[in-house]
């Protein structure tokens, strides 16, 4: 049911995605085909989907772990800034050999998002302030931040938008990876997602911090009844979250990328909240959630090359997804309604009935 | 400093007026006992509405005409938009917070494709409405020259819908439903209010005002419509918490707001700036609304069922 309703989601993105091409005078058909190809056409295409939706698998986590505790975590990009930073300037200043030095970049991005989002969790936690409108403000200081530190200290000496460069030895790219991939941007990140994966499962389904996040989650007066200290949880949920996000600014501009570009909010935290919202918040989910719009970021560039189809297209249906994601109520709803209409009635029609809700 | 204060005025009161008029639209939105945080998207809708409008029309009817025409379709679009977020939130008990954050993306993406698609660029340039002095009244010690100097028309208009709407919430009787529904919706629904309708009013007046506000920017301050309006929806947001949704505080709040706006984007070109570094400068309104934010939040008067959704009880 709740997959089925994931699906619905989808689709009706792509309706959208298809009148909005329809009402530019191109046909849908080549050009979801030509999305889907510059998604998936070659290996090295794959790969790079597949890089790309690592940074998404992370950010997704981190909204869903967030989310499992009623937090909504939109400071996503802000602490993925921060983790990035943290790791690219560690990259750039301390040279190390390799296996001290990745370690430790990959421990400065964990820091970075870590820090980042406590600040948003701590001030909840202690004087209820929204937490969605001060992620947002911790977004844009990250922002500047990183702008400013950029241009002052790190700036490459060729493209003034850009920083320098990292060194291989901090890189999460291996040459084995990109050889094997015949040089996709794929990197050890793919390791750090699903280890991230597992742990966020682990956490919530097997330990006593998990199980008191998700009472939290569903009922914070009844959890606080229960001896559960609801502040502290929220503060530790968002650092755990802030931390994934940490994560996925290390893959994204230490593995998919090999520096960071100054003036853009990275779109994946955004993205993030698609992720989680269309994996229903099932760790499992995200990993799959984050392949499928990691095709649609990576195939629009090249749908884009072909036919005179922004590539905004993309984000246009992700965003339509989101918005039927989160009205699913009104499937689920309406299904369980119209079932029992039918069925006070005439109860041999009840599995007919489901398909007219699916048509909506 | 007063002399600062003075060259900073005019650019501070055209950060201002758009937050302030969005976050008005908010304050209908939440008083009904709708969140809206899809005010910044449908600010980008206004502020693609009104820079469009101004780049076709204003070659055939002027700028100015033209400039009114766009904020009037700006108000449209906005509606329009915002019925999405209504719809969600008070037929569908969709969560609030997640409609409202897919109007923001969804706002940014459909107008790049649309703008590049229709327009043919990313960044629409548009020439901005005329600055005028009010007569007589420019000449008036300290606010003559803080706010009756370079002011742009749009200004006046908002602050009459700012009267009008305090008068609306506080004064008539509709207001006093509006009040009801976000406060205590089971008994306003026993008195006989319908409170879908009113929520439905407060949803769609919020997105005819945070169309405004975006269509304002761009004709004023920003001069240029590119799928985003700098943050200025988010600031609104905290501005009706800062200003305990109240009018008039918010005013005060979105005033507060406009000045800090204004230090980070203009202070650079002003001398007495010169050595504050640029970094504090520029993350200065971000952390002050943080810190408004803790002041206000702990005694926050919200509305008790905001974001909560109202089921009619079947019998």
């Amino acid at each position: 049911m709740k997959i089925l309703v994931s699906v619905i989601s989808i689709l009706l993105g792509f309706v959208a995605g298809a009148l909005l091409m329809l009402s530019s005078g191109a046909n849908p058909l080549t050009g979801f085909s030509y999305l889907f190809q510059g998604g998936l056409k070659s290996v090295t295409r794959i790969c790079n989907t597949i890089a790309y939706a690592v940074p998404l698998m992370l950010t997704g986590l981190s909204v869903t772990f967030a989310f499992k505790t009623g937090l909504f975590n939109i400071g996503a990009p802000g602490q993925m800034l921060i983790g990035g930073l943290l790791a690219n300037v560690l990259a750039l200043t301390a040279g190390l050999p390799r296996p001290l030095l990745l370690p430790l970049v990959i421990a400065a991005s964990i820091v970075g998002g870590m820090v980042w989002a406590a600040v948003p969790g701590f001030l909840k936690a202690r004087f209820n302030v929204n937490e969605v409108v001060s992620c947002i403000m911790m977004n844009w200081v990250a922002y500047w931040v990183v702008y400013i530190v950029i241009s002052d200290h790190f700036k490459s000496t060729t493209i003034d938008t850009e920083s320098q460069v990292i060194p291989a030895a901090a890189s999460l790219k291996t040459e084995a990876i990109t050889l094997l991939t015949k040089g996709s941007n794929l990197n050890l990140g793919i390791f750090i997602a699903i280890i991230a994966t597992a742990l966020v499962i682990f956490i919530l389904n097997r330990t006593v911090l998990g199980y008191e996040m998700k009472a939290v989650g569903f009922n914070r007066f009844a959890a606080e009844y229960g001896g559960i200290n609801v502040q502290k949880n929220a503060v530790l949920a968002m650092v755990i979250s802030g931390a994934l996000s940490g994560l996925a600014g290390l893959t994204f501009y230490c593995g998919y990328l090999s520096n960071m570009r100054i003036g853009v909010m990275p779109s994946q935290g955004f993205d993030g909240i698609a992720v989680a919202l269309l994996a229903n918040c099932a760790p499992v989910g995200v990993v799959f959630a984050a392949i499928f719009f990691a095709i649609l970021q990576t195939g629009k560039g090249f749908m884009n090359a072909m036919m005179p189809i922004p590539p905004e297209i993309a984000d246009t249906i992700i965003a339509t997804v989101i918005y039927f994601a989160a009205t699913s109520k009104l499937i689920e709803m309406n299904l369980d309604r119209i079932k029992k209409f039918f069925g006070r009635k005439r109860p041999s029609k009840s599995e007919g009935s489901g398909e007219h809700v699916e048509h909506h | 400093m007063w002399n600062t204060i003075e060259q900073m005025a005019p650019y501070a009161v055209g950060y201002t007026v758009p937050i302030l008029i969005t976050a008005l639209g908010g304050l209908f939105s939440e008083r009904s006992g709708i969140i809206n945080i899809g005010l910044e998207g449908l600010m980008v809708i206004g502020s693609f509405v009104g820079g469009v409008s101004v780049y076709y029309f204003g070659p055939l009817m002027g700028n100015a005409r033209a400039a009114w025409l766009g904020i009037l379709l700006a108000m449209l679009a906005g509606t329009l938009f915002s019925v999405l977020h209504a719809f969600a939130s008070i037929n569908l008990n969709a969560d609030q917070t997640i409609s409202g954050t897919a109007i923001n993306l969804m706002a940014g993406a459909l107008v790049l494709y649309i703008s590049r698609r229709f327009v043919g660029t990313g960044n629409i340039v548009v020439n901005s409405m005329t600055r005028v002095d009010i007569p007589v009244l420019k000449d008036i010690p300290v606010i003559g020259k803080l706010f009756l100097t370079d002011t742009y028309p749009t200004t006046w208009f908002v602050l009459v819908i700012l009267i009008v709407s305090w008068f609306v919430i506080e004064r008539t009787p509709f207001g006093l439903r509006l009040r009801s529904c976000g406060e205590f919706p089971e008994a306003a629904d026993a008195a006989g209010i319908s409170v879908a309708r009113i929520r439905y009013a407060g949803v769609l007046l919020s997105g005819a005002c945070a169309g405004l506000g975006g269509a304002i920017y761009t004709v004023t301050t920003a001069g240029q419509c590119n799928g985003s309006v700098d943050g200025l929806g988010f600031l609104a947001l905290a501005g009706l918490i800062f200003g305990q949704w109240k009018p008039f505080r918010i005013l005060a709040a979105t005033l507060f707001f406009g000045f800090a706006v204004t230090m980070a984007q203009i202070s650079m070109l002003l001398p007495s700036f010169a050595s504050v570094p640029p970094l504090a400068l520029k993350v200065f309104p971000y952390v002050v609304t943080m810190l408004a934010l803790v002041v206000f939040s702990k005694s926050s008067q919200a509305p008790r069922a905001e974001g909560k959704f109202f089921e009619y009880k079947k019998t």
